[in-house]
């Protein structure tokens, strides 16, 4: 076992639904710089914009994806709890977080390294395969829920 | 005299016409009955024998309709005009209560339901097939319509047997005629030969043979009832259409997606001419109506059709916006849900939806297509297409 | 017909003409949104409209506009109703201008409400979108007033903005309450919200039932109402235990008028609430 693996990590990664079943070993490689991080309501944890280089881990409390503009106050258009995921910057080019997101609450996450990630997916493609497999419902799933927001379905 | 009683058959002469027709009206009824208006036999309210249709007879087909001279002098020798007896019983405009402004306040008065009594003279089956239908709308849920109601329980209903079908009818596919049955006050079959010209008469109701109590009538011979029936044997056997009903409403309720609808929503005007002429079509919206300064306020209620855009507005927008649906929508009521709705079809094969659509759009023909072909979809019409 | 499990619709109210709306006065008006007010109205007289069941309406008259449909939001013994309405057309604008002591048309209750009875000793979701609160609040009173007669009880409730949530003080009042979960989600919102934002369709794969003994109760525009039975049935909840209710164009309110039929259904008797069931192959067809 890699000494330097934060066990604490590992295992709450283990336990985080998105990666259920995965190989020990491949939770314990991204797991390297992986930690806990704990925010209160209102805590900016990443801002629009600026480098994204990390996937968080939700594991209690909320946090807002927020949209901004200069001409006017920034908008929650998603809320995410726990189990769920934030972040997938660290994987698209150029890297830069697209929303603001800021804890609605107490709330605790794992952080992790995204370059270590990507480095992991490219270097073992069945990995790779393994986590776009279980990531790209999460986008689609996503992207209809915003499709469904346009359709404006309390709207008479 | 001996009193007549349910199921009495005797026979009128056509010289003793005027004296039933002023019996009927020293009975105090109001008589409706054919009489022809701009072209066209319609049902009015009648004062002499001689407003009825005598010698005329009406030539029908899709989007066709005209009057012409028969070689006789048949009294009922039509099939069925652009009237139904519905606009007497359910009017196309009806005052339902008026409000008065008082202060902060208002109160509201119904209206009053009276009249004459109202005989219907000249029925053909499928017309009191329709009046079954127009019953079980507005008396058969659990709150009665009070004008419907009211004009409806002195309703005398007579019927008279077609003696010949027009080119759109149908009663025979929709098992509403040409025979009448016994829910009936009086029935008449309109004998022009051989022998005198008379009317075989059969009591349906005690109303019915109170009316008769000073007609001149003779008995019935055993001929008179075999030559009435061959009348209505001989129109049965001549429908100008006809309809497979079988199954018809799961036949509709699983092809709403039929192409056939798209193809009869090209032709549809969506003019709502069907569903005037309809004698079971009971659509009605309600219409507020303020005199000047909204002091008193009158609620009618007007005959209203579900080819009409406005007709399922909700919220700034219709809900069948398409001809397509509106059409869908007319056609798998009439002959499909209203199965659910009230236990019997909407439909009673009279063919004035045929005769009078402009364009001559004929619902066998649709429901013939439909059923050609069930099951096919509108994606694989897309797909098979013409380019 | 498949609906004809749920209550029946109460008897008729008394004499004179169905169609003639008998006076109440305005006694409050709580504003909700910008464009919705909830109306407190009770008898003019000792003439009243017959009791009614959670998810019946009435139709609301404004003297010289007409007539419209709206659920039945609360009430009382003693004939006091109340009704929520958003301004939408010239009648309902007509509603949402009334001011106490004003009087105002009602008739009903009509049609067929929420099958409360039938879901006792179930889990029950109760799912609402935008204005479907409403019409869903006396159901809610009656489980509360018997809540050990039922399983588990979910509410989830979502609207535009929390600007547009209605009976706002009311729901966070039933968040305390310890034999509930509330989730309250909105589209979109500033940072003076904390709470969830996503549609109410994302928080049922969160919500807390059994589904082989859930029984759902499901109401706002049929858009809202369609997406969510879906997210339903994903989670094995049977569509025949989902109950909707559906919205038309109504005049008459009694079965006369045609208007609200939706295929073998008229909206006014036999809904609005009607198994999804046995709409489920209508919702996905266009303009039904």
């Amino acid at each position: 076992m890699n000494p330097e693996v934060n066990h604490k990590v590992v295992r709450e990664i283990a336990s985080h639904p998105f990666f259920h079943g995965m190989s020990r070993e491949f939770v314990e490689t991204i797991a390297v710089e992986g930690e806990e991080r704990l925010f209160v309501a209102d805590d900016m944890i990443a801002s629009e914009g600026g480098e994204a280089d990390v996937l968080y881990l939700v594991l209690e409390g909320k946090v807002a994806l927020e949209l901004e503009a200069a001409d006017r106050p920034p908008i929650t258009v998603q809320t995410v709890g726990p189990g769920e995921l934030v972040g997938w910057s660290w994987l698209v080019p150029p890297h830069r977080w697209r929303f603001n997101v800021r804890a609605l609450k107490r709330t605790r996450l794992v952080a992790l390294d995204g370059g270590i990630i990507r480095r992991t997916l490219h270097a073992r493609p069945d990995w790779g395969f393994e986590f776009m497999v279980r990531f790209m419902p999460l986008l689609a799933e996503r992207l209809e829920n915003t499709r469904i927001q346009l359709l404006d379905i309390y709207g008479r | 005299m001996v009193e007549l009683k349910v199921g009495d058959r005797r026979v009128l002469g056509r010289g003793d016409f005027p004296a039933f027709f002023a019996a009927l009206r020293d009975a105090g009824y109001d008589v409706i009955g054919p009489t022809i208006h701009d072209g066209a036999i319609v049902y009015d309210r009648l004062t002499r024998v001689e407003d009825l249709p005598i010698g005329w007879t009406d030539r029908q087909g899709p989007g066709k309709y005209r009057l012409e001279r028969r070689g006789d002098q048949a009294l009922f020798g039509y099939n069925v005009g652009p009237f139904t007896w519905k606009k007497f019983l359910y009017p196309p405009r009806e005052r339902l209560w008026t409000a008065y402004r008082d202060g902060d306040a208002f109160s509201i008065e119904p209206e009053p339901v009276d009249g004459p009594p109202l005989a219907f003279l000249g029925m053909r089956a499928c017309e009191l097939a329709g009046v079954r239908v127009t019953d079980r709308v507005f008396q058969g849920g659990p709150v009665a319509d009070p004008g419907y109601s009211a004009r409806r329980s002195r309703l005398l209903r007579i019927a008279v047997e077609c003696g010949e079908a027009g080119a759109n009818c149908f009663c025979v596919s929709m098992g509403t005629g040409p025979g009448v049955g016994a829910d009936v006050d009086l029935v008449l079959t309109e004998i022009l030969e051989p022998g005198p010209h008379r009317f075989l008469l059969r009591v349906g109701s005690p109303a019915g043979a109170e009316v008769l109590a000073r007609v001149p009538l003779t008995p019935a011979e055993p001929t008179d009832g075999q030559i009435a029936e061959a009348i209505v044997e001989r129109t049965a056997g001549s429908m100008g259409r006809t309809m497979n009903t079988e199954g018809i409403r799961d036949l509709l309720r699983n092809n709403l997606e039929h192409p056939r609808w798209d193809n009869v929503a090209k032709r549809c005007l969506a003019c709502t001419n069907c569903t005037m002429v309809c004698p079971t079509c009971f659509c009605s919206t309600q219409e507020e109506v303020p005199d000047l300064d909204v002091s008193k306020v009158e609620r009618w209620r007007r005959w209203d059709s579900c080819f009409n855009l406005a007709f399922t507005e909700l919220h700034g927008s219709s809900v069948r916006k398409s001809g397509l649906s509106r059409y869908r929508q007319w056609l798998t009521h009439k002959l499909g849900t209203w199965n659910d709705q009230f236990g019997s079809s909407g439909c009673v094969g009279c063919g004035r939806c045929i005769t009078w659509c402009p364009v001559g759009i004929d619902l066998t023909e649709e429901v013939a297509a439909i059923r050609k072909s069930p099951g096919a979809t509108a994606a694989a019409a897309t797909k098979g297409g013409s380019p | 017909m498949a609906v004809s499990t749920l209550p029946d619709p109460a008897s008729p109210a008394d004499a004179g003409h169905p169609l003639a709306p008998i006076p109440y006065v305005v006694r409050a008006v709580a504003t909700e949104t910008p464009d919705i007010v909830t109306l407190t109205l009770v008898p003019r007289s000792t003439k009243r409209t017959g009791p009614f069941r959670p998810g019946q309406f009435n139709m609301l008259y404004a003297f010289g506009v007409g007539e419209s449909a709206i659920s039945i939001s609360g009430g009382s013994p003693d004939g006091q109703l109340i009704h929520t309405v958003q301004s939408l057309g010239k009648v309902s604008n007509a509603l949402t201008r009334l001011t106490p002591g004003d009087t105002v048309g009602v008739r009903g209750p009509y049609g067929r409400g929420w099958p409360v009875a039938e879901a006792k000793g179930r889990d029950l979701v109760i799912v609402a979108g935008g204005l479907g609160l409403p019409p869903l609040r006396p159901a809610l009173y009656e489980i509360f007033r018997n809540r050990e007669a039922y399983g588990r009880v979910e509410i989830i409730d979502g609207a535009r903005t929390p600007k547009n949530l209605v009976f706002y003080d009311e729901v966070q009042g039933w968040r305390r309450r310890s034999d509930l979960r509330v989730q309250v989600t909105v589209d979109s919102a500033g940072r003076d919200w904390y709470g969830d934002v996503g549609v109410v369709t994302t928080r049922i794969p969160d919500a807390r039932f059994d589904p082989e003994r859930t029984t759902a109760f499901v109401c706002g525009p049929e858009i809202m109402m369609k997406l969510t039975a879906q997210a339903l049935v994903a989670r094995k909840v049977p569509a025949e235990t989902i109950f909707l209710s559906m919205e038309r164009n109504m005049k008459c309110a009694i079965g006369f008028c045609g208007h609200c039929q939706y295929q073998s259904s008229f909206i006014c008797r036999d809904g609005p609430v009607l198994r999804y069931s046995a709409v489920q192959t209508l919702l996905n067809l266009k303009e039904v």
